[in-house]
């Protein structure tokens, strides 16, 4: 189960968020940064799980960028993990190589692809091509 | 490509301002078009430098959007982007209500990506309860309808992220309807819909189950992957609902693993890897504990784990092998070097994960080499919980593994050193045991003492070195018992070291009276000694109350060295010690002051209750006063201070309760009691105990760490040429895994080794007792000298509540020697007691003060609690010896084509043993049988949680018996356990049978003055009135009943108001006093511990309810 999916900035800045479990808006914030604050405080040496209150904290590092996802005990922490990596591959393919400002402008975009792979904390889709077909039927909507 | 990614990320910064990338959507995936207002806010948000910033920006961007969106001209294009603006204003953490409700307006009136985003931000603003949901049903329900497929697309998606609980039958059949669509999107979303609805509802989707089975066997790969969802959960609930879809569930992985799936599936070159997850997890529930379901899958996961990708990230392998492990210790064979290179690893947790898997691989042959690195990490770790956990282990493996004296001396110095004074007590108790028990093998023993005083001394020769106090306690100990081994050694130097500890400040006075005690011991061996002289010179004036005892103790001794001799004897640690529990040596004495005049002393309490019960009714209104306090203030007293042992001296310094003790003692005039062994020395046998307690490893776990298995390193032989840092890591790694053969024993958790157990402790006491216990083991130290003899009845400290269930051993200070608490019918002396416990073999060591053998013999519960089973064939019975005792029906708790397996429940006097019969139904012998019990918080088990038959014959019976005792008050308790059996396969079977608190109650006969006291002692105590009917009539009717169900002992009726006693087992007392008053039963139960009150009004009531 997955309880929250993040991008954050080495700043602390969020620039994604989407929770599958209701969060106060103001705890939020706090989560967010005690989240970035732990994963900053690890090395690249070390493992991309920490164990964090009562859930697994799951995340990689792109460039300035950290991709975290909070996962329940029971969750499988490889199974997110490459799911991260999948959802930045997706994001890539979509984009054409992604950066951090095209996550920004097209905020809505990402939150759509995302809401394709994860529902309700579950992996519901990770073939790529399905992920990007309804938004692609979008664009191509909008462009005619 | 993440290469690729990390490039274009981090060329971010550069790009910003650069560029007026004012493409624009359209243009397939839009670029940034920062001249929008969007743009603008993004520009703004990615140059903020402060919180204070952030506010001022976020305020004025909601001022402008709360313009923007209540402005009727706002086109639905621009409330889009309004949409997204809100989006980054919720995301930073401001809340902006005033835009939901717009959200729903642009899901419902917008279109397709403005409708998208509409219901996106829906998504993302409200949560399941929030009332303007409501809104949005329509919304939905009309795009359900439409015949846009991207319409339908997206109200599918958003009511499987959000949906009103209530609102679900306006869109169920709708939903049901797109099952059946054409396209695989929409079914697909659809079953993630009624997925929602599974989860938030479901009772309302059980009418579909047959369709989520259609979903299963959907031609496309994503509609059945969806269904996996709703079957976790099902299974998650329900395993054996859903056996029959096990053959499903492997033909589906066998065709993904197999590469079946289109190849868009892969995931750089692993067939659908998330799929394969989600398949082993249901797989795992489905064949959890059942074998034969479990048969059908052992292809397919051979094969998934054939294919399993390599993976890297390193604690997760960890993890998954230390679970192998535990099936296989090969495994670890083939990760040898992977895991000698995490025990390198810079990041502490793999370090500990790794240590973890060393520990479960350890045997006789690489101890050495584990219990180094251990200590190793031992020495660097600062955080308590760590050391505590890894001192035990490290103690564990040393007790267990040792190879010689030496090295499990040093091991255990340095355990001691750094464990300090925040390890388990048991670590010190359990080696200074080993120490004085010793092996089958003295001149093993002798040596094993004689290296650790030669290492003490070495230890204390250097001056101003700090240890810790619980290694100076085991030193003093060891010193004062053992010392006179060394030959070479004058004693008179080992004093003077111990004579300088004495003067640090940094010893505690606990540590000082272990080593006055140490001092003491070997000053009985010399004729004279100027230390000593100085010593006793120097502290008859100490500050220290307890130290100036010692000293002037230690100064008479010295003076009367036959005295001293005689009770001080060499190595007599382990010898049973008679004790004059009457005091009758003070016979001549009271005589003496009762001749001259001197009042009979009456106990505290006596006079107390006197003065109170003029009236010789029986008043248990309010008696105000309560010893409780002081009753179980001092059975501590002992354990925290070993200097309690001294004539006379008043340790508690309360009066009250010294009176108590003394009366309670001379009541007991001229019984003699000898307290065995067991009482100060417990032995400990838990070692089973807790390796059994390991959980079955789940078998999804395992399975999924096997798929993302660790990088196999190559194997030695491969590796070509070796770097010499290589070479080491091989040698360590050689060193590490030897004997983790297939030949080799291994100790793992679950299961017991005892051939490799070198320094497995003797067993001089048959019975095992209740680990819980720590014994008090200051209290060793003071033992040998006892200066007077000592009552200790072992059972007292049953009065002192829940805390010590089980057996209490023998604590020696005088605080409690004395306090031999209420007396009882005592006629029996203990020696007796000892004698029957061991004639039954399941019998508890404990000697329980109400085991007074006048136990009535109670019938058996009215409702047997057991499963009901079929009755057991006429050939079984009970072993004579228990066909006496009153005793459940045999019923049968499982079967199986090869064996069955029988129960019945047999309630002794003083436990509830539960003997189980397993018939062997097949032509052929059975080897290897296995029992064992899962571990519960309720009930304890004796002596392991595990029974062992070599073998059972063809068409026999075998039977074993474990004596049950309840360890938390409760009404009903499940114990489950399973039998193992191995017959061309290894096969499984469950059972479990319930135990009743009326399982575990005994009668307690005491007379009513017993009653009256014990009565004030408690202080736990609960009060009920129950309605009687008319056929339940007198108060003795009322109490019979409970006397016949709930097995009391009725003390005394009077009138309308009775008393009755009981016992849970092994002697927590409980007392009930009951009035009736017209028609109702005014009940008032009163133990020393907590949860018996309760737990016995409730059976009580359950009962008259009955009745």
């Amino acid at each position: 189960m997955i309880k929250f999916f993040l991008m954050v900035n080495k700043q602390g800045q969020t620039r994604l968020s989407r929770y599958y479990e209701h969060v106060e808006i103001h705890k939020r914030t706090m989560l967010e940064a005690e989240v970035i604050k732990n994963c900053l405080s690890r090395s690249r040496e070390q493992c991309s799980f920490i164990e964090y209150k009562d859930f697994k904290l799951v995340y990689r590092q792109y460039a300035a960028l950290f991709i975290v996802v909070g996962i329940s005990e029971t969750e499988n922490e490889m199974a997110v993990y490459e799911l991260i990596h999948n959802f930045v591959e997706v994001l890539d393919r979509y984009f054409s190589r992604v950066s951090e400002l095209d996550i920004m402008f097209n905020l809505d975009r990402v939150h759509i692809i995302l809401d394709e792979m994860v529902l309700n904390g579950c992996i519901v889709e990770t073939n790529k091509n399905r992920i990007l077909a309804p938004l692609f039927v979008l664009d191509k909507m909008a462009e005619s | 490509m993440s290469d690729v990614v990390e490039r274009t990320l981090s060329a971010l910064p550069g790009l910003l301002g650069q560029h007026d990338l004012g493409a624009g959507p359209g243009g397939g995936p839009g670029r940034f078009s920062a001249t929008s207002r969007l743009g603008g806010l993004i520009r703004s948000i990615t140059a903020l430098s402060s919180k204070h910033e952030e506010e001022k920006l976020i305020q004025q961007e909601q001022t402008n959007l709360k313009a923007t969106v209540s402005a009727p001209t706002t086109t639905l294009r621009l409330m889009k982007e309004c949409m997204v603006r809100l989006i980054y204003c919720e995301m930073l953490g401001y809340e902006s209500s005033f835009g939901y409700i717009h959200a729903i307006k642009l899901a419902q009136q917008g279109n397709l990506l403005e409708k998208r985003v509409g219901y996106l931000a829906v998504s993302l603003f409200l949560h399941e309860n929030h009332e303007l949901l409501l809104l949005l049903v329509n919304t939905v329900v009309k795009d359900l309808q439409s015949t846009n497929l991207v319409e339908v697309c997206m109200a599918l998606t958003v009511v499987s992220q959000i949906f009103p609980r209530e609102m679900i039958p306006a869109v169920l059949p709708l939903i049901e309807d797109k099952l059946q669509h054409s396209k695989e999107i929409i079914r697909r979303k659809a079953v993630q819909a009624l997925y929602k609805f599974y989860l938030i509802a479901p009772n309302q989707v059980q009418h579909i189950h047959d369709k989520f089975r259609k979903a299963l066997c959907d031609r496309d790969v994503g509609v059945m992957a969806a269904s996996l969802h709703v079957y976790l959960q099902m299974i998650k609930k329900n395993a054996s609902g859903y056996k029959d879809l096990t053959e499903s569930f492997v033909t589906i992985l066998k065709q993904v693993v197999g590469g079946k799936l289109p190849i868009d599936f892969n995931y750089h070159s692993v067939p659908a890897p998330w799929l394969q997850i989600q398949l082993l997890r249901i797989l795992g529930l489905l064949g959890k504990d059942d074998p034969r379901t479990s048969e059908l899958m052992y292809g397919v996961l051979d094969e998934s784990l054939r294919r399993a990708e390599i993976n890297h990230n390193i604690t997760y392998g960890l993890k998954a092998l230390t679970y192998v492990i535990q099936q296989d210790p090969n495994l670890a064979l083939q990760h040898q070097m992977t895991i000698i290179e995490c025990l390198d690893h810079p990041d502490p947790i793999i370090k500990r994960e790794t240590l973890e898997l060393l520990y479960r691989i350890t045997n006789g042959q690489n101890v050495t080499v584990i219990v180094e690195k251990m200590l190793d990490y031992l020495r660097q770790s600062k955080e308590e919980y760590t050391i505590i956990n890894l001192t035990g282990k490290i103690a564990e493996l040393a007790e267990k593994y040792a190879p010689d004296n030496g090295w499990f001396i040093q091991t255990m110095n340095a355990v001691f050193s750094v464990g300090g004074d925040v390890m388990h007590p048991d670590i010190p108790n359990n080696f200074l045991r080993l120490l004085a028990e010793g092996f089958d093998d003295e001149k093993e023993d002798e040596q094993l003492r004689l290296y650790a005083v030669q290492s003490y001394l070495s230890l204390l020769e250097e001056e101003d070195t700090f240890y810790p106090q619980k290694f100076l306690q085991v030193m003093s100990w060891v010193l004062g018992e053992y010392s006179y081994l060394t030959n070479d050694g004058d004693p008179e130097v080992t004093i003077t070291r111990l004579h300088r500890l004495l003067k640090q400040t940094f010893v505690t006075s606990e540590t000082k009276a272990w080593i006055m005690t140490a001092i003491t011991k070997m000053s009985s061996r010399l004729s004279c000694s100027k230390t000593v002289d100085k010593l006793i010179q120097e502290f008859s004036t100490s500050l220290d109350t307890c130290i100036r005892q010692y000293a002037f103790e230690l100064k008479h001794l010295c003076e009367n060295k036959e005295l001293m001799k005689k009770l001080l004897p060499l190595d007599a640690s382990c010898d049973e010690i008679m004790v004059d529990a009457s005091l009758s040596f003070l016979d001549g004495f009271v005589a003496e002051g009762l001749s001259c005049g001197a009042a009979p002393y009456k106990p505290h309490h006596q006079r107390q209750e006197e003065k109170l019960s003029q009236e010789k009714a029986l008043n248990f209104e309010p008696y105000g006063l309560s010893f409780t306090s002081s009753m179980s203030s001092s059975g501590f007293t002992g354990r925290q201070s070993p200097a309690g042992l001294s004539l006379g001296s008043d340790m508690s310094g309360n009066s009250a309760e010294i009176g108590q003790k003394e009366t309670n003692c001379l009541k007991l005039d001229g019984v003699r009691k000898l307290w065995g062994k067991e009482g100060y020395l417990p032995k400990k046998e838990n070692k089973t105990g807790k390796e059994d307690k390991t959980q079955p490893v789940p078998l999804d776990s395992i399975l999924i760490g096997h798929v993302v298995d660790p990088p196999l390193m190559q194997s030695e032989q491969q590796v070509v040429s070796l770097s010499e840092e290589e070479k080491e890591k091989q040698q360590l790694a050689s060193t590490l895994f030897v004997g983790l053969g297939s030949n080799s024993t291994m100790s793992l958790m679950g299961r017991a080794d005892t051939i490799n157990q070198k320094l497995k402790k003797k067993s001089k006491i048959s019975e095992s007792q209740n680990s819980e216990e720590a014994s008090s083991f200051q209290n060793i130290a003071t033992l040998p000298f006892s200066p007077l003899p000592d009552t200790t009845p072992n059972n007292k400290e049953n009065f002192q509540g829940n805390e010590h269930l089980g057996l209490r051993k023998v604590s020696l200070s005088p605080s409690e020697v004395l306090e031999t608490s209420v007396s009882f019918d005592t006629s029996q002396s203990l020696t007796e007691a000892g004698l029957d416990e061991k004639l039954s073999n399941c019998r508890l060591s404990t000697s329980s003060l109400f085991a007074d053998r006048n136990i009535e013999v109670f019938q058996p519960p009215q409702n047997v609690p057991d499963i009901v089973a079929s009755k057991a064939p006429l050939s079984l019975c009970l072993p004579e010896e228990l066909a006496g005792h009153p005793h459940s029906e045999i019923v049968e708790l499982c079967s199986c084509d090869i064996l069955t397996v029988y129960s019945c429940k047999v309630w002794t006097d003083d436990c509830s043993l539960l003997v189980l019969f397993v018939a062997n139904n097949s032509t052929s012998p059975l080897k290897t049988v296995n029992l064992v019990f899962e571990s519960t918080e309720h009930f304890k088990i004796f002596e392991s949680l595990s029974y062992h038959f070599p073998v059972i014959e063809a068409q026999s019976i075998e039977r074993c018996q474990k004596c049950v005792q309840l360890e938390k008050v409760c009404t009903e308790g499940i114990l489950s356990g399973s039998i193992s059996y191995h017959l061309d396969t290894d096969t499984h079977l469950e059972f479990s049978l319930t135990f009743s608190l009326s399982d575990f109650i005994r009668p307690m006969k005491i007379t009513t003055e017993d009653f009256g006291r014990l009565w004030l002692s408690f202080s736990n105590d609960v009060k009920q009135n129950i309605n009687m009917s008319p056929s339940q009539g007198s108060l003795s009717i009322a109490l019979n009943a409970l006397k016949q169900k709930l097995k009391l002992h009725i003390v005394e009726i009077i009138g309308n108001e009775g008393i009755a006693a009981c016992q849970l087992l092994p002697s927590i007392p409980c007392l009930l006093h009951c009035r009736t008053h017209a028609r109702t039963l005014a009940l008032w139960f009163r133990s020393s511990c907590s949860a018996l009150p309760d737990s016995l009004l409730y059976q009580c009531q359950k009962m008259m309810a009955e009745s």
